[in-house]
């Protein structure tokens, strides 16, 4: 099978602008369009070479092929379980095509690299993205978690042969710990909301060793993340809301009138979604308390209290934090995240393994075989291994480089960046929670004012045009049209001032009914796209044109 | 503070513009009693880079590396070579420092490395599509049986014994909240795997048989009955692959008729980082896609009408219905998948069946070298680079005794299955195409020497 059959390029568009013609290949100058490896790719070249078929077997024995062979007269490179008698694959060997394009290396290089072009990231400029937190990605942390010691390490060595690895870990555990003022911390959730699956796990696990296993609600407040409930709902939970105030908070009446025995307990976010802190956190938790409840916190935006405020003296049992929005983890598109989940004295017996502990001057894994009576109770194992490893150095590393001071001034220039955007917009924009006082670490704005017929994405598509990544857009959901915008520490004021013009001047056309918002952007490597149409007909991997369609061309 | 840019004259004219009098004015919704005076006591202050980077390379340098030893540790995480390309081109900021691409206008980047991804995992998997990565191999089988559940809404999930014993603790852990009910056992020091023995076990309750393959022993079987016997009873076959390059060498579990095919793709491109960050692979049958859990990208086109991708079938997710939502994940392995997705391009069809070649040939050749080690017996008939060895005494003070002399010989199944003792003499060894013939000899010379 040949897997370059269609031909395809990328075409280009209609001009459109004057009577420039459009270019033949679809690029514009230095804005190139690139091709599916699976179009520009074959199944006979690859971008590694080989020495010989075995390294066990030494050099000289044939049977491998040349990495450049010519088109057409390389036989794919199979096993042949009867002609060499080394087979032992039990009669599977694969002969048939899996359909797999190779690229030579600087193909290679070149298609990523263009693919990277049509990619907006935080080394390029401000990323606003409000409860997801884009803040800069030091390289040092890269430089770290690429040292050998760390990074060609297998997670079943023996254990005095990874004593370096372990140590970070409970480096990085004696930072969270006592940051967050709690007991203990489970490393191993692998993202925020696998954090929150096993702080809930947790509670779960507390409550039926003691004997109240029928607790099935959990209470979600409006302000809280959408996984909240989601999670709560996946450890078989019931869920019920409980609404916000009209300044953006936990309506505490209605919590504490809803508390009872039926209740395992609550999950809050704090700050919440509304980027303001929740006031009555230590009431909200007395109370569940005294019911028998649980408090799980949501951590993602911890990043607006670090150093200043210790989520323990709050009352709070469990809570996670998300490695990258608070210590700087990169993203890359999607993940990977990492979602350490700290915990109250009274949960801590329920907490996942494994653990890292010190004995005497060795650090100790501890796992199910040799779990003491700190873990008795643990509710089991919630990944393969011990947990994102990498995305730990890179933490620790930046949670060294800033220190206990550094990280105090994080949360305070994070939160100055925030109120400095939300009072520098706020006569142009609607900020429903304005009045609320100060926010957190993001500034909340709605579309209410806008021409008929516009709306947020109107205005998030026109930052775009002017070189920024939109905020959140429509979320949360206690607002109208959403408009969520978080700094971070990591933005300069001339950043800030730069956003703050553009974001004025796209509000002040979405306002003045402006149509040519409607149609923005204009100059990224795409227009709007139909995400309607892939919906409806899913297209998720690529196949092969069919002849027909190729006929018809 | 290098990373903070804000001078104070900023802060000052910040606070002028909001209208503070002190930075303690934006906090003034915190309760007092809750606030802290100063930084966290009991914390260092901060640190320049030389100073950090002197601390992380003394931890560092406290590890044995795999590349420093006679390495042959498998069970779920594999050396093989990285070309220096894939992770060059991972760093590149626009893939390392971008968020979710909940923009697609200018995320067309790693829209397009996604769904080249699933692409690639779909016809390594054998399947019919696949999603943009898991967290990891152990969560995304542990979805499978969430997913198999929601399909035939049925509970009972048999587990082969052959499935990697974390893989099952996970599965365990998560059942005992969902209600899901597993039938798993250990394995048997046995050449061949018993699938006679899964099937005899499949009833009308029975939601799904979850198989492992190579397994955690490193043996294969042919899946097709399996499948068939599974599908008799309408339930459905989920098979784990935590070697992805075997499928360069022996048939997919998807043309065997899986229904779901789930792994760990940390073979290709991403190394073994101390067990994460990992990448979870995830394919299925298109029947099933949309109860398919975690991310998907999809082509479309944009309103000039040239070709784009955005993510979709959303409505799956938690940030739309909520509880009604088919898992919490809100997250991908964005940048594990792309390390994986430009070592699979590297490789091409051609590079991986070669690749494949040389780690089972590799494999071959080093199992009838260590099981002529008197004493010592090869437990299979068949595997493709790992290969489970009956050691005449425990493995695991084994283990040790080797990691002393600097060899990192194997993964005990005395660590795996502690309390086991029909296990206690089993090494699990794994061979790639990083390991020399040198390595090889040094293990069997060192090995029989402690042995004798």
């Amino acid at each position: 099978m040949s897997i370059n059959q269609s031909g395809w390029r990328p075409t280009s568009p209609e001009a459109n602008a004057g009577n420039v013609p459009a270019s033949v290949t679809g690029n514009k100058a230095l804005m190139l369009e690139e091709a599916l490896i699976f179009e520009i790719g074959d199944n006979h070249t690859t971008g590694v070479d080989f020495a010989s078929p075995s390294p066990l077997r030494g050099e000289g024995r044939g049977e491998g092929q040349p990495s450049n062979a010519a088109p057409g007269t390389a036989p794919h490179p199979t096993l042949s379980p009867e002609g060499r008698g080394l087979s032992r694959l039990a009669g599977l060997a694969r002969n048939n095509p899996i359909g797999l394009p190779g690229l030579s290396e600087p193909e290679t290089v070149r298609h990523y690299t263009r693919l990277s072009r049509q990619n907006y990231g935080i080394d390029l400029g401000f990323f606003p993205l409000g409860s997801c937190t884009m803040k800069h990605n030091p390289r040092l942390n890269e430089k770290m978690a690429r040292l050998p010691g760390f990074s060609d390490v297998h997670p079943l060595q023996p254990v005095d042969t990874v004593q370096g690895a372990l140590e970070v870990i409970h480096q990085l555990a004696h930072w969270l710990v006592t940051l967050t003022g709690m007991t203990s911390v489970a490393m191993s959730p692998k993202a925020g909301a696998h954090g929150e699956l096993c702080g809930i796990l947790a509670i779960r696990a507390a409550l039926e060793a003691k004997g109240e296993g029928a607790r099935k609600i959990i209470l979600v407040p409006e302000s809280a993340h959408g996984t909240n409930p989601a999670t709560a709902a996946f450890a078989g939970y019931s869920v019920e809301d409980i609404p916000a105030t009209a300044e953006g908070r936990v309506d505490t009446a209605a919590l504490k009138a809803r508390l009872g025995p039926d209740v395992a307990g609550v999950m809050i976010t704090n700050p919440n979604t509304c980027g303001l802190f929740e006031r009555d956190m230590r009431e909200i938790s007395d109370a569940v308390h005294a019911a028998g409840g649980f408090v799980y916190c949501d951590g993602a935006n911890f990043n607006a209290i670090v150093g200043r405020v210790r989520p323990g003296d709050l009352g709070i049992d469990a809570m996670h934090i998300n490695l990258h929005k608070t210590f700087s983890t990169p993203h890359g598109g999607g993940g990977p995240g990492s979602g350490p989940v700290v915990f109250s004295e009274a949960l801590t017996p329920y907490a996942p393994l494994p653990f890292v502990e010190k004995q005497g001057d060795q650090f100790v894994l501890v796992e199910e075989e040799n779990a003491d009576e700190h873990h008795a109770g643990s509710f089991g194992r919630m990944v393969a291994f011990h947990g994102q490893m990498g995305m730990f150095t890179r933490a620790l590393t930046y949670i060294l480089s800033h220190g206990a001071d550094g990280l105090r001034q994080v949360s305070e220039d994070a939160v100055l960046n925030a109120n400095y955007i939300l009072r520098s917009l706020d006569d142009t924009l609607d900020a429903p929670f304005g009045p609320s006082g100060p926010c957190m670490h993001e500034a909340l704005f709605s579309d209410s004012g806008l021409a008929a017929g516009f709306s947020t994405i109107d205005i998030a598509k026109g930052l775009i045009d002017e070189g920024f990544h939109p905020m959140t857009m429509y979320f949360p959901l206690v607002v109208h049209g959403a408009m969520l915008v978080e700094p971070t520490e990591t933005e300069s004021k001339a950043a800030l001032d730069q956003f703050i013009a553009a974001l004025r001047s796209v509000a002040e056309r979405a306002k003045a009914g402006d149509p040519s918002l409607k149609t923005a952007p204009h100059f990224a490597p795409r227009a709007r796209l139909d995400e309607t149409l892939a919906a409806r007909k899913p297209v998720l991997v690529w196949k092969e044109p069919s002849p027909l369609a190729q006929a018809a061309e | 503070m290098r990373y903070l840019p804000l001078t104070q004259p900023d802060r000052e004219a910040m606070l002028a513009v909001i209208g503070a009098a002190t930075i303690d004015d934006l906090f003034v919704d915190v309760p007092e009693a809750a606030r802290l005076d100063g930084p966290v006591r009991d914390l260092p202050m901060h640190a320049s880079e030389m100073a950090v980077e002197r601390h992380m390379s003394a931890l560092a340098k406290k590890n044995l590396t795999a590349g420093e030893a006679p390495f042959f540790l498998g069970c779920g995480a594999y050396k093989h070579h990285v070309p220096a390309s894939v992770d060059h081109l991972i760093q590149r900021g626009e893939f390392l420092t971008a968020y979710t691409p909940y923009q697609p206008e200018i995320a067309q980047g790693t829209l397009q490395m996604l769904f080249e991804f699933q692409t690639q995992v779909a016809r390594l998997l054998g399947t019919d599509v696949a999603n943009a990565s898991m967290y990891d191999g152990s969560t995304a089988c542990w979805e499978a049986i969430v997913m198999a559940r929601r399909i035939t809404k049925r509970g009972k999930a048999i587990l082969s014994s052959g499935l990697h014993p974390h893989y099952v603790s996970v599965s365990k852990t998560m059942a005992k909240f969902t209600g899901d009910v597993l039938d798993t056992a250990a394995p048997e020091l046995a050449a061949d795997m018993d699938l006679d023995q899964l099937i005899a076990k499949i009833d009308d309750d029975t939601s799904c048989v979850v198989v492992q393959y190579p397994d955690i022993l490193g043996r294969i079987a042919d899946l097709r009955p399996l499948a068939d016997a599974c599908h008799a009873k309408k339930a459905l076959l989920i098979a784990v692959v935590t070697e992805p390059v075997a499928l360069g060498a022996i048939t997919s579990p998807g043309e065997m008729d899986a229904d779901i095919v789930v792994g760990e793709g940390q073979s290709l491109g991403v190394g073994l980082q101390f067990g994460g960050p990992y990448v979870g692979l995830f394919g299925c049958k298109d029947k099933y896609v949309r109860q398919m859990p975690g991310r998907l990208c999809g082509e479309t086109v944009d309103a000039d009408g040239r070709r784009g991708f955005v993510l979709t079938l959303s409505t799956r997710e938690q940030h739309i219905r909520r509880e009604k939502a088919t898992s919490n994940i809100c997250t991908n392995s964005g940048l594990c998948a792309l390390a994986f997705s430009i070592h699979m391009t590297l490789l091409g069809e051609a590079g991986l069946r070669q690749l494949a070649e040389i780690n089972h040939a590799g494999a071959v050749s080093a199992a009838e070298r260590l099981s002529q080690i008197p004493g010592v017996e090869l437990v299979n008939d068949s595997f493709f680079n790992e290969f489970t060895l009956k050691l005449p005494t425990e493995a695991r003070p084994v283990v040790r005794t080797l990691a002393d002399r600097g060899i990192l010989a194997g993964v005990s199944l005395g660590r795996l299955y502690p309390g086991e003792d029909a296990l206690a003499n089993g090494l699990v060894v794994a061979v790639t195409e990083t390991t020399t013939a040198e390595d090889v000899e040094t293990l069997a010379s060192a090995l029989q020497e402690i042995l004798a």
